[in-house]
């Protein structure tokens, strides 16, 4: 039997409403020509979730919007932890760490190691981490 | 009465010197920014009142102290054409109207980022305290703050956008070490400041009051309202169930005329002399909300035509509202139209019998 004309706009109207639900939803982004561009806006990253290949030297480049201070901390949740706890006010621009000031856009690279797993990334100025000012990078 | 007064006085004091010592910061009614990004718990008080087209906003900012620089910012609904040192007793005054003689629990319980700097429209002294009403969109303010050594939590860059939106101008205010010394300011002293603000569309700010505080922190606040009739607000406050410490939300506690002795007692104090002596409508209304809730400010329509303007009081406008996604709406008249097709064509019904048989 040939799809009739009610068939074919019953597919249609799935389609939409597919697509309409994976708009919906965050996908993780994926470097492009091994960059990754960030935002941040109202103390939150955009994109939060990104996913690369292990072993992949990726470049971020992270603009800040916000009239405020933040910074761009990359690594495991040790990494994490000893910022949260840090008293460092800027850092220096040591790979996958940051300080971006109000409305600058800054560029910091790092090589993800082979073995696979997760990274966070983060803003541990006081207050942002827990205002929600983190992301996730998925190895492999 | 002068004897009340000085109680709801010493009151006030008592609480903010015990809650500053603690919080090692100030009372204001307004967004707190610190260079230490210490914010404070305490209650804030505030009059605002609408007569004649122009919205007189009475508030009071505690000294924290020399060494503790604390600044705070305040949105405005217009350009004020005035910023003076409030009445000594106004506020006080409006709390012994209003409330149970026995408060105590009360005031203890409870817990393009490269734009230019804001415009200074306005710089005032008022005591020790250095005011400056500033003009621009958020980026712009907060450049300014953080320029002049103001801290900003991580939640200000959203909340002066909200403000920004329908207002660009903002108040900030901050305590001058050296003058307070000169003047003798004892920390967790007051210094009431009113500021006088044409507007047709009034409005309180209460998100700024979350500034810096986590969602499940209880703000605490108390509203008074003095309009030439009894007026709408919205959002539209609860009923009171008596002065329940417990009962969440904003609560309207008191809504009567003013009373003769009120009126008389606030015209005597300073800058009053433009409220009139009778006429005028009270109300009180007690914020006690957890910050994640108090996502609005609290707009006032006092022309009795009652409907207060939702873009005042912080709600998107109706036509802002979240729009249906297009493609959701036409997925629906497609299947809508799939659904009557199937219906009347005889093939799909037997099709469908056939089906239900098995």
């Amino acid at each position: 039997m040939k799809p009739g004309p009610v068939a074919a706009l019953a597919g249609l109207a799935m389609l939409l409403v597919g697509g309409s639900l994976a708009t919906g939803g965050a996908a993780a982004a994926r470097p492009t020509d091994g960059s990754v561009r960030i935002t941040i806006h109202f103390s939150h990253f955009d994109p939060d979730a990104i996913e690369v290949e292990p072993g992949q030297t990726v470049r971020f480049v992270i603009h800040n919007t916000d009239p405020i201070d933040h910074e761009f901390i990359l690594g495991d949740e040790h990494v994490q932890l000893v910022h949260e706890e840090g008293t460092e006010a800027h850092h220096p621009p040591r790979p996958g760490e940051v300080s971006i000031p109000p409305g600058a856009t800054v560029v910091t690279t790092y090589t993800f190691p082979v073995s696979g797993g997760s990274l966070i990334f983060g803003c541990h100025l006081p207050g942002h981490y827990a205002y929600g000012m983190r992301g996730s990078v998925t190895i492999g | 009465m002068r004897h009340a007064l000085a109680r709801a006085a010493a009151l006030a004091t008592l609480t903010a010197i015990l809650v500053v010592a603690g919080a090692g910061s100030a009372l204001a009614c307004g967004g707190l920014v610190t260079p230490n990004g210490t914010i404070n718990l305490l209650k804030t008080t505030t009059l605002a009142a609408y007569h004649d087209g122009i919205e007189h906003y009475v508030t009071s900012f505690s000294f924290a102290g020399e060494g503790q620089e604390v600044g705070s910012i305040i949105p405005l609904p217009g350009v004020p054409t005035d910023v003076i040192k409030g009445g000594d007793w106004t506020l006080q005054r409006l709390v012994i109207e209003t409330q149970p003689p026995t408060p105590r629990v009360a005031f203890f319980a409870a817990e393009d980022a490269a734009a230019g700097s804001a415009q200074v429209i306005l710089e005032t002294k008022v005591d020790a305290l250095d005011i400056t009403v500033l003009k621009g969109g958020a980026l712009e303010v907060g450049n300014w703050a953080r320029e002049h050594g103001y801290f900003l939590p991580p939640d200000a860059p959203e909340v002066l956008a909200f403000y920004a939106a329908r207002s660009p101008i903002f108040l900030a205010a901050r305590f001058n070490a050296e003058r307070a010394a000169e003047q003798g300011v004892q920390t967790g002293q007051g210094t009431p400041i009113h500021i006088v603000i044409p507007t047709t569309n009034p409005w309180v700010p209460l998100r700024i009051l979350t500034l810096g505080r986590k969602a499940s922190e209880i703000v605490q606040a108390d509203v008074f309202l003095l309009t030439d009739r009894e007026p709408e607000t919205l959002p539209q406050a609860v009923k009171a169930r008596g002065f329940d410490q417990k009962q969440r939300g904003m609560i309207q506690q008191v809504s009567e005329p003013a009373s003769g002795s009120l009126l008389r007692d606030l015209r005597s104090d300073r800058g009053m002399k433009w409220l009139p002596s009778s006429g005028m409508w009270l109300t009180y209304i007690r914020i006690n909300e957890a910050a994640g809730q108090l996502t609005h400010d609290l707009a006032i329509d006092a022309s009795g035509y009652g409907r207060p303007n939702p873009v005042a009081a912080g709600f998107p406008a109706a036509a802002a509202a979240q729009p249906w996604p297009v493609a959701w709406t036409l997925a629906a008249a497609i299947a809508a139209i799939a659904l009557l097709m199937a219906l009347t064509d005889p093939g799909l019904r037997r099709l469908a019998v056939r089906v239900l048989r098995r």
